[in-house]
């Protein structure tokens, strides 16, 4: 029983975190929603230099070979930053895919991918539109009970705007012709995981958001003067933040489990995922929700960057299923025959 | 990271799930806050530690294995799998023992501890006042070192287990001129020195689970100092603080009232579900217990590996109190017009022990420091908002 990241993966995580607080500003995010197609060409090279484009893509392709459990560290980073890359996307949902995919569409994909010379995204039936689909050079889309492998020409985008400006998404039409890639069971299975994959990454990025917003809150409420003090002496403002950084530190543990059965393949991933998305999206509602409070009307406009990270949280909160799809899953198990509940049941389905 | 038990912990959990099988008793025991309940559980106490499992994390020396805390929390969660009894000694054995551990020298911790395991001493708390709450630094309870004895003379109040304990450890003002933090000494007092007058206050169940202790020129050997004279904050707020809330109150024991919420609501879910909150209800419990349990394990595995624990450690009274109220206020829920039915009430059927278990989740948030003090600590210590 070890439930600690190793010394190699937490040096990572803590320069990659230097890297991205450095370089993802407020500012940089914001010029970016000025941009037509909304990304930052110049910082995905920067990304994929450092080797995280390519982190999950095996080394025979170019890439670093490591798996969800050394990425979710900085995931939870690319969420502090609010990075609006689909980096998270493509090491947690689309190289897994490719891999799982194998053959020449890996082979082809992956070295582009590590190059960053190509950027591939998943689209599943369980998401209403397609983060990111405008720049996909390769559209790996779940349709009825089959699975494409897309490119632009064979696809019709309609935008629809998010309330986060960072978060680019569309509709998906396939063109006449296409042939699906993968077809009933197989097709099903991959979109299953990718799923548990794009909720792990929601999860792990929630976890980072709320922290951001506690910190701009925290640092608000010591600069911010009412009655002759800092608003953050009054107790009521302090249990404010206190309350989601309970909720904060009782959701990482879960969300690590999650990433641990995801790279190791045990069954107990599905609702170790659930749970962890569940409490990470939560702990980031309730950091919005408290910090835009401590911000007062402050928080209220486009100006402060809390609305970043706040709109964020609330994208991810439903997409990659939905809170309710989530915890249905996990009272699917709960309530089933047999489920393993209670003392010493946690790390029961672990495997070694 | 491997999340998979390794053989020796796997044996571990195998042995004292085979002991408590052979030995836990054949029906539950009485109230430790009854006389008759109090002698039951200490007996057990003795069992516990003929099995050298009184306290497995101390060491052989002291009646104890040795262990780990992942070894702890299995231990945990064997004991709560069966409802083994509650701990009568639990203010000496995880609040008091962990403290002397640190502080105590060779000759107190011989003295002290073994009797502790076997339960042939069971310890009380002396911290609150009728003024010192949840400002316990405004203590004014005195001890005047006098030749080689402290003269006690004051009141402590919510003096937990003292109507039948044999010992309270506690916190006493022996510098008169000293202010708040300072001049506060730790002092160890056995309950039948001559000047102790015990008053029982009975709890929310009617029983006396806590005390008024009253010092009138109480005289104890100095020996019985813990700590220099004047540390007696720094000894009372040890870094062992995690390792005690930890002991205290592990998951397991939530983990367990979770599962017997999910059986409950399964049993009643006809009625249960006119209130669609309910359900909810019932998986947030699971889901809770489920993150205390992971998020306790991750610690443990960072501390076993000498890692610091910090002011993180605040979060945690919060998150396990909190659950156990709103569990408990679930099963309320559930069980509708016979929540309110004491277990021996005629129709009462069908209610286990849940009235009992909701009561006590009242005083959760509230001992141990209350949880708007530990939202202060939180506030100010580990997020660093000003004072």
């Amino acid at each position: 029983m070890d439930f600690t990241f190793s010394e190699d993966q937490l040096l990572f995580q803590s320069s990659v975190r230097e890297f991205l607080v450095g370089e993802v500003t407020p500012q940089r995010i914001r010029a970016s929603w000025e941009r037509d197609d909304g990304r930052d060409p110049d910082l995905w090279q920067q990304l994929t230099e450092l080797g995280l484009v390519g982190l999950t893509v095996p080394e025979a392709f170019g890439g670093l070979a490591m798996n969800e459990l050394d990425f979710v560290l900085l995931a939870q980073e690319c969420g502090y930053v609010a990075l609006s890359e689909p980096l998270v996307h493509t090491a947690l949902v689309a190289v897994p895919m490719l891999r799982e995919l194998g053959g020449e569409l890996a082979a082809t994909w992956l070295p582009r991918i590590a190059a960053g010379e190509s950027k591939v995204l998943v689209g599943l039936q369980q998401n209403l539109v397609v983060e990111d689909a405008h720049v996909a050079d390769l559209l790996l889309l779940q349709q009825g009970d089959a699975l494409y492998a897309l490119t632009q020409d064979d696809i019709e985008l309609r935008f629809n705007e998010s309330v986060d400006p960072s978060r680019r998404l569309y509709a998906v039409t396939i063109r006449p012709g296409a042939e699906p890639i993968a077809r009933g069971e197989r097709a099903a299975q991959l979109a299953a995981a990718a799923l548990d994959r794009g909720a792990l990454g929601c999860a792990a990025q929630a976890l980072g958001l709320a922290q951001r917003m506690v910190d701009l809150a925290v640092s608000y409420s010591k600069d911010r003067q009412q009655f002759g003090k800092p608003i953050g002496t009054f107790q009521a403002v302090k249990h404010l933040m206190a309350n989601v950084a309970v909720r904060l530190e009782y959701a990482r543990a879960p969300v690590h489990r999650a990433a641990y059965s995801i790279a190791r393949g045990d069954g107990v991933a599905p609702r170790a995922v659930s749970q962890a998305k569940l409490l990470a999206c939560e702990a980031a509602n309730l950091a919005a929700k408290h910090s835009i409070q401590v911000h007062g009307a402050m928080g209220y406009t486009w100006e402060v960057d809390l609305h970043i990270f706040m709109k964020k949280a609330w994208a991810l909160a439903n997409t990659w299923g939905d809170a309710g799809f989530h915890k249905a899953r996990v009272a699917d198990y709960i309530f089933s025959e047999g489920a393993q509940l209670g003392a010493g049941a946690t790390f029961a389905g672990a495997s070694a | 990271m491997d999340l998979a038990y390794t053989e020796k912990q796997q044996a571990f959990r195998a042995e004292i799930r085979s002991w408590l099988a052979a030995n836990i008793p054949a029906s539950p025991l009485q109230s430790f806050d009854t006389a008759e309940g109090f002698a039951q559980h200490r007996q057990w106490e003795a069992k516990l530690n003929e099995g050298h499992w009184g306290m497995v994390t101390w060491p052989q020396a002291f009646g104890g294995r040795g262990c780990d805390l992942i070894d702890w929390l299995i231990f945990e969660e064997e004991y709560y799998r069966v409802r083994a009894p509650l701990r009568v000694n639990q203010n000496g054995i995880f609040l008091l023992g962990p403290t002397l551990m640190e502080y105590g020298t060779a000759e107190q911790k011989a003295r002290i501890l073994p009797k502790m395991a076997c339960g042939e001493e069971v310890w009380a708390q002396g911290w609150s006042e009728p003024n010192a709450g949840s400002d316990m630094a405004a203590i004014r309870a005195r001890a005047d070192l006098k030749g080689d004895s402290y003269v006690i003379n004051g009141q402590k109040i919510w003096s937990t287990r003292a109507v039948w304990a044999d010992w309270l450890f506690g916190m006493f003002r022996t510098d008169p001129d000293s202010e708040r933090h300072r001049g506060l000494t730790f002092i160890l007092v056995p309950l039948d020195t001559p000047g102790i007058t015990v008053r029982p206050i009975p709890q929310l169940d009617g029983l006396p689970g806590f005390a008024e202790v009253f010092f009138d020129d109480v005289e104890v050997a100095v020996e019985n100092r813990l700590g220099d004279e004047g540390a007696g904050w720094q000894v009372a707020m040890a870094t062992a603080g995690f390792e005690r809330g930890l002991m205290l109150r592990s998951p397991a024991r939530f983990q367990e009232t979770a599962r017997r919420l999910v059986e409950l609501y399964k049993a009643n879910s006809g009625s249960a579900d006119r209130d669609p909150g309910v359900r909810d209800a019932v998986i947030r419990a699971y889901i809770d217990a489920e993150s205390y349990c992971l998020a306790t394990y991750q610690t443990a595995c960072r501390l076993g590996q000498g890692g610091k624990i910090g002011a993180e450690s605040s979060t945690n009274k919060i998150f396990w109190s909190e659950l156990d109220q709103d569990m408990h206020a679930t099963a309320m829920s559930i069980l509708g017009a016979r929540a309110e039915l004491l277990p021996h009430a005629p129709e009462a059927v069908g209610v286990g022990t849940w009235l009992d278990g909701w009561l006590f989740s009242q005083s959760g948030p509230i001992y141990a420091g209350t949880n708007e003090i530990q939202r202060n600590i939180i506030a100010e210590r580990m997020l660093g908002m000003p004072r």
